[in-house]
């Protein structure tokens, strides 16, 4: 009996095929772990309303990058940044993190996306399990929340929480020396105008019970002109006012309350006032407007501080924002966390990170941490002043005490059911 | 819903001065740019959603000249003579070529050209919002009139939209330009055989409803902040004001204007979470007891 060839492929080939697959989808990990370069991926917003934030959030990479690369990289290996715009939308966010780590091979991710954006990519983050720093979302829940708690992710961010704690308290000290009962709010329509402005009434309510929020507008995101909103707040002739509007929205409302004379009638409280972007572009900036400090290079007033806002300056013609500090101080991050877990591989970053406590020019006493329950920053330089039209723009700032914010932060947690 | 807000608002005099100077101030700007809008379907029968650009580029033409002069009225001249310039060039060069074409084919060009446009200032300007400042003749306390307050830059505002308004109603009224435009509006053809250039007439046409969104742009820039696509929301507006006052209608542009602007300035104060809201509603309303808008003309 002769043994004939069955027609089709035979099981040896079979096998062989299929070991060539197996290689050739297993090689490029191999050559990926391998690779003396690593790639970090970032989405950001480099095109709309907001670019320069996005701008300035890759200068501030891009600054810090060239220091960990010519120190010898991330254990050992270089730093590559893939850096691509979401224009601002959250699903363009979420589509362009997937492509930076399935297409493009990046390892690790920075998300410099505003909380609209972050939360789409955190979901990535979730799940293709990439160790992913979120270097610009103030929405206190992308942490603090442990439904959105995953080991491979951090936040590298002020937050609406702390802001608004230390805002809340400064206000209340300035409105029970002066007698301002009569509260107006005035903030954009989204979730972080509406979050951010609660919690700030919140904390002023506790410090200063008297206050009575009287009047309320919420004019939405972009929006050009504000003129309505400035007479409806006339008309409520409050004492103070405050407001989170920030960017180009803030900007046109300070040139369209001005000339109704609006901050010489009521103290005004703006905690996105001290950036250098809008700081530098209103014109006639009004003096004595209260404003938490987002970045600025005399607070904290150190010479390490002072020397990285001359820096950034020196190389990008323009002051850094508060998103430029942000995004620094995770590379910085990542540089500690690889020489602590001597790798770049990202779940070993991680581990590094929880708990990680690193030297910073922004930080309150010169360090920051990575708190290890929550993955989030803690211990930046916290504070409120008010400003004058020129350089330093805010001579002054009382800086806020951790202490008490972590006391009170603790309390609003358990209030919102998170712990 | 604070309708005692609004009640209270009707009883003062104080208030109904300031909450209407206020719709006005809306209202008037809206005008400026909704008319261009309104004028150039009217005659050439495009509705042309690059107009928002012409608005954002008459308020950096005229943030330059400020900077350049520090002169204001230079910075007007400069907002509106650069934007009627740039429309002139755009209707030649690239709208005029998509006249005969399907309204898919003027709408792909249009916003090709919202894209363009915004890439251009970014380019030219920067991706960063700049604000022009107000000049310092205006930076004076807003006058009382009658307990309510009205800055005297809006009074200015105000009066240059209003004799633009009027300009513009008798020019295209009265004069022999006027006429040859509106009967190019009503039959291009036998204008043309008359041996009038009507591609002269639409060139024209475009630039004066560039112009009158450059003007827009520069009365608005020491107020707004100027950034890359900063025409888009007032491109949406002006197109709601012509859907209520009457595609091609002049006057309905600036009553559709005026009434927006008041529903913005009073909804503020009686439906604060509506205000948006209650301008979509009132075009709903018109657009269903009256399709064509409150002075559109039936289609023949």
């Amino acid at each position: 009996m002769t043994r004939t060839r069955t027609p089709g492929i035979s099981r040896r080939s079979t096998l062989a095929l299929m070991g060539a697959g197996a290689m050739s989808v297993a090689a490029p990990w191999v050559a990926r772990a391998q690779a003396k370069t690593i790639k970090i991926g970032m989405p950001t917003i480099l095109s709309g309303r907001v670019a320069q934030l996005g701008t300035s959030s890759r200068n501030a990479v891009m600054l810090e990058v060239e220091k960990v690369n010519a120190a010898g990289g991330l254990a050992g290996r270089q730093i590559e940044m893939v850096i691509r715009d979401s224009k601002g939308q959250p699903q363009e966010a979420a589509r362009v993190a997937r492509e930076l780590v399935n297409t493009d091979g990046c390892e690790l991710l920075l998300d410099g996306e505003a909380s609209s954006g972050s939360f789409a990519v955190h979901e990535v983050a979730r799940d293709l399990g990439v160790l992913c720093i979120h270097t610009c979302s103030e929405a206190s829940s992308l942490t603090a929340d442990p439904k959105q708690h995953i080991p491979n992710a951090f936040r590298c961010v002020r937050q609406g929480i702390h802001d608004s704690i230390v805002g809340g308290s400064y206000a209340a000290a300035i409105a029970k020396a002066k007698g301002l009962k009569k509260w107006a709010t005035c903030s954009p329509d989204y979730a972080y105008g509406r979050d951010t402005t609660g919690e700030f009434t919140l904390y002023l309510k506790r410090f200063a019970p008297d206050v009575e929020i009287i009047s309320e507008s919420w004019p939405k995101l972009f929006q050009p002109d504000y003129t309505e909103v400035v007479t409806k707040i006339l008309q409520a002739k409050p004492q103070a006012l405050y407001s989170c509007l920030w960017g180009g929205d803030l900007t046109s409302y300070i040139d369209q309350a001005n000339i109704y004379a609006m901050f010489s009638q009521m103290e005004v409280f703006a905690v996105n006032m001290a950036d250098y972007t809008a700081l530098t572009v209103v014109k006639n900036l009004p003096k004595g407007i209260h404003s938490g400090n987002r970045y600025i290079k005399t607070f904290p007033t150190t010479p390490e501080n002072a020397a990285w806002g001359d820096a950034y300056k020196a190389k990008y013609n323009e002051y850094p924002t508060n998103w430029s500090w942000q995004n620094a101080t995770a590379v910085m991050f990542l540089a500690e966390a690889a020489k602590k877990a001597n790798s770049a591989d990202g779940k070993k970053l991680a581990e590094a990170l929880k708990g990680l406590t690193i030297k910073c020019p922004f930080g309150a006493d010169g360090t920051v941490t990575m708190r290890g329950d929550d993955h989030t920053l803690v211990g930046y330089a916290i504070g409120w002043g008010t400003t004058i039209p020129q350089e330093p723009y805010v001579p002054e700032v009382k800086a806020g005490d951790w202490k008490t914010i972590f006391e009170l932060e603790a309390e609003w947690k358990k209030s919102k059911g998170y712990t | 819903m604070d309708l005692d807000a609004l009640a209270g608002c009707l009883s003062s005099s104080a208030c109904l001065v300031t909450q209407t100077t206020s719709g006005l101030i809306i209202g008037m700007l809206l005008f400026l740019v909704a008319v261009g809008l309104t004028l150039i379907f009217g005659v050439l029968k495009v509705v042309n959603f690059s107009h928002g650009a012409f608005y954002m580029f008459g308020a950096y033409f005229a943030m330059t000249a400020y900077q350049l002069t520090g002169s204001f009225a230079l910075a007007m001249l400069a907002g509106a003579a650069g934007t009627a310039a740039l429309g002139l060039i755009f209707e030649r060069v690239f709208m005029s070529r998509v006249y005969g074409a399907d309204v898919l084919m003027q709408l792909l060009v249009c916003y090709a050209f919202v894209l363009i446009f915004d890439d251009v200032v970014r380019i030219i300007w920067g991706p960063e919002f700049k604000s022009m400042g107000m000049p310092a003749a205006f930076q004076v306390m807003p006058l009382f009139i009658a307990g309510g307050v009205v800055p005297p830059y809006y009074l200015l505002l105000i009066g240059v939209a209003l004799v633009a308004a009027v300009v513009l109603g008798a020019g295209l009224s009265r004069t022999r330009i006027g006429k040859v435009i509106r009967a190019a509006a009503h039959n291009p053809g036998m204008v043309s055989a008359l041996g009038i250039n009507t591609g002269l007439i639409y060139g024209g046409v475009f630039a004066l409803g560039g112009m009158l969104a450059g003007l827009a742009g520069a009365l608005a820039a020491p107020v707004r902040s100027l950034t890359p696509g900063m025409g888009f929301s007032v491109l949406i507006e002006s197109f709601i004001v012509t859907v209520i006052g009457g595609m091609g209608s002049i006057l309905g542009a600036l009553i559709g204007a005026l009434l927006l602007g008041l529903i913005r300035s009073y909804g503020s104060l009686g439906f604060p979470l509506f205000t948006e809201g209650l301008m979509y509603l009132f075009m709903v309303i018109v657009l269903v007891s009256k399709p064509t808008g409150l002075f559109g003309k039936e289609a023949a």
